[in-house]
């Protein structure tokens, strides 16, 4: 028998306790069954996780040990080597601040103005809200591969091809942080404290970074690693815009060492791993939050 | 959560108590303007941002679409020569066909087996946040670096499939320069990537069904199999809608995955040349902006007519549960 309460916090709803009096769960009653059950998942787990373990095992390995019959499933020891040849080869490292810059500044920016917008659009009745917010809903109908050759058109005529803050800017505020912070605003502010609070002389702003931020903290944790994530993962825009071999991300600097340096599968492996590593880190940080938050967002959507 | 009242309107009574007649209404009028002014501000970054990056750019683009330019040169207008031409481009429904055939490659097992994995994860075990965390974590990496490594795990040489195929007796395939190879090696780079996202999100639906439902089924005695077409699926409809439209969006726009598995080229006789990387190889290989503004405006075209089959999958034969949250939604808005 195993009474089930492990992790109780981590399950969605808080029904856990219940489960068992009105489960709908006809299998995974015996044992047997639950062995079965793991298994299968276990397998699923398996090849979700194994391109990344096998990932490192390349980039820990020399593109002998690599090209070798029968492969060589384990760890090897060309991994320092590995990483000192990429460095050498293209300037990895500019291309990751490059990254962090750029991911950082479009996940603060669109927490800020995304949140602003949301708290008006949710707490606020002014003149052409609802014709202005469904206009909002209508742009992410909008696919994005429509734009690109005017966007870089335009890019190269404002002077900004090559540039960080072609990949910053455009994107500094969008509708889909908008419709989704408005929706946590409406459930999670309580009218009664907008009230007050203007009532107490405060203006608008005020009451957006008293009240309203402190009250979005977990919406805005979730849109910020969101857009981290997907600005760091960019790749058709960067590659069309950063021109400069210079001045490149993580994602089209890793592109040039593939096609550049094909035949060193060691070392094109180790920038690899170096382009995912951070990136994984920040997503176990926050995953709780983010898988919930997705899944929300997919039901309520 | 408590079911939210409306947003609240501009309250009744301003602060200072309003003296009645005529010049009062005009001040208050313009003090009501001047309290909207921060609203005004407070939403205007997106609408900026908007038209200048995306407004303009597409309506650029319809210009572009009727232009001969290779962007430094003289624009010359030629019509519908760009339209013409695509009609007859055996090069552009080749990447129409490959799109559509790595598309159903990877959706419709994707989405069995995001069923499948959901299912499992549903049937109250242990370490699901644990597993939930491992079945996302695809979803959030760099496509660039897994093509990478896929290229390499299916490498017609010396990768790793080929290898175990080998090893069990079989004959080795050439998964990255045969016609079938490539769309199969693309599709299972789309599956890796997002099946555990849509397992997510299947196990976030599944969770939202309520229990009575199930025990008065069970109370009337329907099987498993039942309870899984009457209840399960019905109610789950829209999610499985959602998932659907999530990945033909994502099918017609593939990039990634063949741009860095194949190259601009898309590999040996284009056989992984999807819409957008020939639009990408048009615009900045070949530098013809304006038929690479032609082959965008097909894709949306494209693009909008699955839009509106999906919308009709939605709106028609489904009567109660499809339109559930669609009405959810409205009355939160």
């Amino acid at each position: 028998m195993t009474a089930a309460p492990p992790l109780p916090r981590t399950t969605a709803s808080g029904r856990k306790s219940t489960r068992r009096a009105i489960s709908p769960h006809y299998g995974a009653r015996s044992l047997v069954a639950k062995i079965v059950v793991h298994l299968c998942v276990l397998i699923g787990v398996v090849l979700s996780i194994f391109p990344f373990y096998w990932l490192v095992v390349m980039s820990t390995s020399t593109t002998a040990e690599i090209f070798g019959y029968p492969p060589k499933l384990t760890f090897g020891d060309s991994f320092v080597e590995n990483v000192r040849n990429v460095v050498q080869s293209v300037d990895m490292l500019q291309a990751l601040t490059n990254t962090v810059i750029v991911s950082g500044a479009c996940a603060l920016l669109v927490m800020f103005f995304d949140s602003l917008a949301a708290f008006a659009f949710a707490k606020f009745d002014f003149p052409g809200k609802n014709v202005l917010f469904v206009l909002l809903i209508a742009t992410m109908l909008v696919p994005g591969s429509l734009s690109l050759v005017p966007s870089f058109i335009l890019m190269s005529q404002i002077g900004w091809v090559g540039t960080l803050q072609a990949l910053i800017v455009p994107g500094a505020a969008n509708a889909f942080g908008i419709f989704l912070l408005r929706q946590m605003a409406a459930g999670s502010i309580p009218d009664e404290l907008v009230e007050s609070a203007r009532i107490d002389g405060a203006g608008f702003f005020t009451t957006y970074w008293r009240i309203a931020v402190p009250l979005l903290r977990g919406g805005l944790a979730f849109l910020g690693i969101f857009t981290f994530i997907a600005a760091w993962n960019d790749y058709v825009w960067p590659l069309i815009v950063l021109v400069n071999p210079e001045r490149q991300t993580l994602q089209t600097a890793l592109q040039n060492l593939n096609s550049l340096y094909l035949t060193d599968y060691g070392m094109v492996m180790a920038g690899a791993l170096i382009s995912v590593v951070p990136l994984i880190g920040v997503f176990i940080i926050g995953s709780r939050h983010f898988i919930a938050n997705i899944a929300a967002g997919a039901i309520k959507g | 959560m408590t079911a939210a009242p409306p947003a609240i309107a501009r309250p009744d009574a301003p602060a200072p108590a309003p003296a009645p007649g005529r010049r009062d209404t005009r001040a208050r009028r313009r003090r009501r303007r001047r309290e909207n002014l921060p609203l005004y501000i407070a939403i205007s970054p997106f609408y900026l941002l908007f038209a200048v990056f995306g407004l303009f750019p597409i309506l650029f683009s319809i210009v572009l679409s009727f232009t001969d330019w290779d962007g430094m040169g003289e624009i010359s207008f030629v019509g519908l020569a760009q339209y013409q031409f695509l009609v007859t481009d055996d090069r552009f429904w080749n990447a129409v066909g490959n799109t559509f055939i790595i598309w159903i490659l990877s959706t419709v097992p994707m989405l069995f087996l995001a069923m499948a994995i959901a299912f499992l994860l549903h049937q109250n075990i242990r370490f699901t946040p644990l597993y939930r965390v491992a079945f996302f974590l695809p979803n959030v990496t760099s496509m660039v670096a897994m093509a990478i490594v896929f290229g390499s795990v299916f490498s017609d040489t010396f990768g790793l499939v080929n290898s175990a195929m080998t090893a069990l007796g079989l004959d080795a395939v050439p998964w990255l320069s045969s016609p079938w190879g490539i769309k199969i090696t693309i599709a299972a780079m789309v599956i890796w990537r997002f099946t555990g996202y849509n397992a997510i999100i299947y196990l976030a639906g599944l969770q939202s069904i309520p229990t009575d439902l199930y025990d008065a089924a069970r109370v009337d005695g329907a099987s498993l199999l039942q309870v899984f077409f009457r209840i399960t699926i019905p109610l789950m409809r829209p999610i499985i809608l959602f998932t659907v439209i999530t990945s033909t969006i994502g099918g017609l726009s593939l990039f990634t995955e063949p741009q860095v598995l194949l190259g601009d080229g898309g590999g040996a006789g284009e056989a992984g040349m999807t819409i957008v990387l020939y639009q990408y190889n048009q615009a900045f290989t070949q530098f013809d902006f304006g038929y690479g503004s032609a082959i965008a405006w097909a894709l949306f075209l494209i693009a909008a007519v699955f839009a509106i089959i999906n919308w009709r999958l939605v709106s028609g034969r489904g009567d109660g549960p499809a339109r559930r949250p669609r009405a959810r939604k409205d009355s939160r808005r």
